[in-house]
């Protein structure tokens, strides 16, 4: 988690510097779900997420100096500089994107859990998306295709209250809660978790792909979360009072995880510090990796339109 | 030599990428218990099974992205959709998740799959439902683009695409699917991005491609009579497009004529005629002449419609008004 923080307010920095370019939304506040969740997946398990998704890749064990670079726009970046922070791959790890059109990761995390059908192996495909994408149609037609297909996916929704300026109540008819509507597609199993837990999200992440492993089809994860920055670095964030963004920023996972693992005796301050220095270190090396790393020559504009 | 029709030619096809490879599957809307709305894939189920031949409820975008999704994970699926018409329901998929997931990724996925999908009016299905929006696609980088106008073109560009590790759309024009051809036995391919002429000429280069190649050869056939000698140019395949074949045939014939059954606006026939221009201004006899659909929504009724769809007379019409022959 400290990883992802770390990560993610040196990009911040980079964007003020010019060294990042385009959209940049940033993770900060919701990483006790992608740490939680991926932490639970196997090698051969797929992972789609949206476009704010450099946690996913860092939780999955993505290269961060290939994620940096990719941010920088480089041919060291992950996707050789030409996908850009909303659309990270690294295929190799089953992450299959970054996609920047809300909503329209659901098809493609249905047929990647398809191919984990189709041929038998116990493999599942974990989509995440946020509350804006439930008022896409893609998401109620892909629950509805993978709940009678029975496909081996979890739904994994990191609930932010917020799709960019909009609060979820101002657009959504349907209540406080998501996950009560997964059963009427047929999604048996769905629950809500604390997304601000990191061992709350890992247990709930457990149990949900044990049944989507025995067979059971596909479930639903809500978790309660919140992004403490604006939705974009473009984002003056005027939509939502500070009181709101401070009472959940007391919950902060990467203040309050550590706290309990130092009151429970697990860890002790000086381990911390060492994880928290090593991390440092990786990212200032991550940057250094970036900015050292070509842009991409000129025949890359035409190369990979087609295999 | 086995004549086959048009529509036999795609279930062959179907048959021997299925029985030569277990990661061809077919997904669709009643592709299987109701055996295809045009019966292209009838009796499939029975033979393959569920598993293999999957019908899918009335989500097109869920169907279309899911078999992008299944494509680049390494299975080979074969998507119909009922009509072309309805692939704007699943625009986002075809054109952002298609198209776009190989380059976006810098190269790491591909997309080995086909989208199969009548196309075309002519049979009073009205407006919504007679449209050709494999005009548009072809518009789209990361996708290739087919429209065969005969059996053996069918079964052969069939044969390629589901071979070809990139995004096909097979364009299958609903008018054509009765046709009967020649089809021989052995296990020929119709290369991707290869035109092929049809009939060989001298006064003038004629180039359409699908149904349009019958209203071409049609209006050959009468040409020669008042002693035309025309070449039709089937484009078969719209993206990539085989301009060299195009440009060497005008450069023979020093005349072009370009029909596209679709919108006149903005569509393939203008981008083919355009690319005549640019590339023959100095062998041309005159303007590229242009026939193309009216630039209107299909009418129900038959006589509207008709006379929005180019004929074999609008052909000859507009020879004689651009060239005088």
């Amino acid at each position: 988690m400290y990883l992802i923080r770390q990560f993610e307010e040196v990009c911040g920095e980079m964007y003020t510097r010019g060294l990042i370019r385009g959209f940049l939304h940033l993770y900060i506040g919701q990483e006790a779900i992608a740490v939680g969740a991926i932490s639970r997946l196997q090698p051969h398990d797929y992972i789609v997420t949206h476009y704010r998704d450099h946690g996913h890749a860092l939780a999955r064990g993505v290269a961060s100096n290939r994620t940096m670079a990719e941010l920088f726009g480089r041919i060291g970046g992950l996707n050789k500089g030409k996908g850009g922070s909303m659309h990270l791959f690294d295929a190799e790890k089953g992450v299959m994107g970054g996609h920047a059109i809300v909503g329209g990761q659901f098809p493609l995390a249905a047929g990647l859990a398809f191919s984990h059908q189709y041929r038998k192996t116990d493999g599942i495909c974990l989509v995440f998306f946020g509350d804006g994408a439930t008022n896409q149609g893609t998401y109620h037609e892909v629950m509805n295709l993978a709940a009678v297909w029975k496909l081996p996916m979890l739904f994994f929704l990191e609930n932010n209250l917020y799709g960019m300026g909009s609060r979820f109540d101002r657009v959504r008819g349907g209540g406080d809660d998501f996950y009560t509507g997964a059963a009427m597609y047929g999604i048996e199993h769905a629950v809500a978790v604390d997304g601000m837990d990191v061992l709350a999200v890992q247990e709930a992440t457990e149990v949900a792909i044990k049944g989507i492993r025995a067979g059971n089809g596909p479930a639903f994860i809500e978790a309660k979360t919140f992004r403490f920055q604006g939705h974009s670095m473009a984002d003056p964030v005027k939509y939502r009072d500070s009181a709101e963004t401070e009472a959940w920023e007391a919950r902060d996972p990467i203040v309050t995880f550590p706290r309990d693992l130092l009151a429970q005796e697990l860890v002790t301050e000086a381990e911390l510090e060492k994880i928290r220095a090593s991390v440092d270190d990786e990212v200032a090396e991550a940057v250094k990796f970036a900015e050292n790393s070509p842009f991409p020559p000129d025949e890359e504009l035409y190369t990979d339109i087609y295999a | 030599m086995t004549e086959i029709t048009f529509r036999q030619a795609l279930q062959r096809g179907l048959r021997e990428a299925l029985d030569a490879d277990p990661d061809v599957f077919l997904m669709g809307e009643d592709i299987g218990k109701y055996g295809g709305a045009y019966a292209v894939t009838q009796g499939l189920l029975e033979k393959y099974g569920p598993d293999r031949i999957r019908d899918t409820p009335i989500s097109e975008a869920a169907f279309v992205g899911a078999g992008v999704g299944a494509a680049v994970a390494g299975l080979r699926p074969v998507v119909e959709l009922m009509s072309m018409s309805f692939s704007l329901v699943a625009a986002d998929q075809i054109v952002n998740m298609a198209a776009k997931i190989r380059y976006m990724s810098g190269g790491q996925v591909k997309v080995p799959m086909v989208l199969r999908a009548p196309t075309g009016g002519g049979v009073q299905l009205g407006a919504t439902h007679s449209q050709s929006f494999e005009n548009w696609w072809a518009s789209t980088p990361g996708l290739k683009v087919v429209s065969p106008s005969n059996p053996y073109d069918a079964l052969g560009l069939l044969r390629s695409a589901i071979e070809d590790d990139n995004p096909v759309i097979f364009a299958e024009n609903a008018l054509l699917y009765g046709m009967r051809g020649d089809v021989p036995d052995d296990e020929y391919r119709v290369p991707l991005g290869v035109a092929d002429v049809k009939r060989s000429g001298s006064d003038i280069t004629m180039v359409g491609w699908a149904h349009g190649i019958v209203t071409l050869l049609d209006a050959a056939d009468k040409l020669s009579e008042t002693g035309v000698s025309a070449e039709v140019v089937d484009l078969r395949t719209l993206r990539p497009l085989d301009m060299d074949t195009v440009v060497g045939s005008v450069e023979k014939t020093g005349r072009a004529l370009v029909l596209d059954e679709n919108w006149r606006t903005g569509g393939l026939g203008a981008e083919v005629a355009a690319e005549i221009g640019y590339r023959c201004s100095d062998i041309l006899d005159g303007p590229v002449a242009r026939v193309a659909g009216a630039d209107a929504p299909a009418p129900y009724s038959r006589p509207l419609e008709q006379l929005g769809i180019p004929q074999t007379q609008g052909v000859i019409d507009e020879i004689e008004k651009t060239y005088g022959l």
